[in-house]
């Protein structure tokens, strides 16, 4: 069964909180894990992770790169849980 | 027809000592960050390192090697000729052929010893307990010598921002021999060749005789940290259990090092106890590929963090992919 959005995406707050410390309120859709969370290629790869093992949903590595906002992720995670 | 005889060896096999040789400088993160347009604070924050041990120009991966080797048949408290069988980890042993080892056994007196290297990158010390306790237990071999030896400056580039910077070069070596009980546990190995790519050189040496630069190392970096930090912890475990033992037994835990963050993503997989110490030269030698988990091994022997009889759990990983693991008793 689909999982919605907004549920992937306090399921991501949860991760990036966890793991990088920052405010779960502060992960917003339009915001860049690069440029505005300051998540390096490292913390992003554990985040995919622990969203992979959490939606079981698979993120291969080349997709990656292009998951640049969080609302990216929460896209792709939706629409392949 | 006459049964032919087999070996039969003695039912178990032991760390006996333990040498390293490191590079004779001290390389900063200041020393490497112009190159890859980084700094001190962007190595230390992504990677954990401080400084890498680098050898001299002069020095050879061979003589790093021959010091650690001295250093382990001295604590094992043998003589050089009683070594029986010479195993050296290494991928940056220049030469295809010969190998490294029939030279490191010449010169430490331990001809005519058999002789051999292994390309396990930066799993290879593993793996080569892993060969010594199975020679030593099936009697083919009484004392093993086992050396991880890297001068991986040789093949950096001082430009590549992927692994280069994070590299150091040295050497660590240890005697297996017989013993009274049981003090090497299952290896737990294994490869999966899909990701060669990952960590690689840049050129094959038929390329370079085609016109290709002279080669030197390249990673993946994001998803070989990915591969190691969550792959690893449970290849880990399973030496634990294959030794019959739980996490809470294990005094210390020395992978290979790699990269700090990885070193405490396999901690938090693993979920040891808070009493398990855990190897951490990284910080100061860099990564040594099959030398590191040797070095980090002494450096808790020096921090006085762990003592002989302790259990240690020890976990190699690298290119191939390869990976090995196995609870040891330290020497």
């Amino acid at each position: 069964m689909a999982i919605s959005e907004s549920d992937v995406l306090a399921g991501l707050a949860e991760i990036v909180a966890e793991e990088t410390g920052i405010d779960a309120a502060e992960v917003e859709s339009a915001k860049s894990f690069t440029d505005d969370l300051d998540i390096d290629s490292l913390s992003m790869m554990t985040i995919v992770t622990l969203a992979e093992e959490k939606f079981d949903v698979r993120i291969p590595d080349e997709e990656v790169k292009n998951l640049v906002t969080v609302g990216d992720a929460v896209a792709y995670i939706a629409n392949n849980s | 027809m006459t049964a032919m005889k087999t070996t039969r060896g003695p039912e178990f096999a032991r760390m006996m000592g333990l040498g390293v040789a490191r590079g004779e400088n001290i390389v900063t993160n200041d020393d490497v960050a112009g190159p890859i347009n980084s700094s001190d604070e962007w190595i230390r924050q992504r990677t954990g390192i401080s400084t890498r041990v680098r050898a001299n120009a002069d020095t050879s991966v061979l003589d790093l090697a021959e010091r650690a080797s001295r250093e382990a048949i001295a604590n094992a408290g043998i003589e050089s000729s009683q070594i029986d069988t010479v195993i050296v980890s290494t991928i940056t042993y220049p030469r295809i052929t010969p190998g490294l080892s029939p030279r490191l056994a010449d010169l430490i007196g331990a001809t005519p010893a058999a002789a051999w290297d292994i390309s396990a990158a930066c799993a290879g010390y593993c793996y080569a307990i892993g060969q010594a306790d199975a020679l030593v237990r099936s009697g083919q071999s009484t004392y093993v010598l086992v050396v991880g030896a890297e001068k991986m400056s040789d093949f950096i580039d001082p430009e590549d921002r992927t692994i280069s910077f994070l590299l150091g070069d040295a050497a660590g070596a240890v005697v297996i021999g017989p013993s009274d009980s049981p003090a090497i546990g299952p290896t737990i190995w294994g490869s999966d060749g899909s990701g060669a790519e990952l960590i690689t050189e840049t050129a094959s040496w038929l390329e370079v005789r085609d016109g290709a630069a002279f080669p030197t190392l390249r990673q993946e970096g994001p998803t070989v940290y990915k591969w190691a930090s969550f792959q690893m912890g449970p290849v880990a475990l399973r030496a634990v259990e294959a030794a019959g033992l739980t996490p809470d037994d294990i005094r210390a835990f020395i992978p290979h090092q790699a990269n700090m963050r990885i070193i405490d993503q396999m901690i938090k997989q693993i979920g040891f106890p808070d009493s398990v110490v855990v190897g951490r030269d990284i910080a100061d030698s860099g990564n040594t590929s099959a030398a590191s988990i040797p070095l980090a091994t002494e450096r808790l022997y020096r921090d006085g963090l762990v003592k002989s009889g302790d259990y240690a759990l020890q976990i190699g990983f690298g290119a191939g992919l390869v990976y090995a693991a196995q609870v040891v008793v330290l020497p």
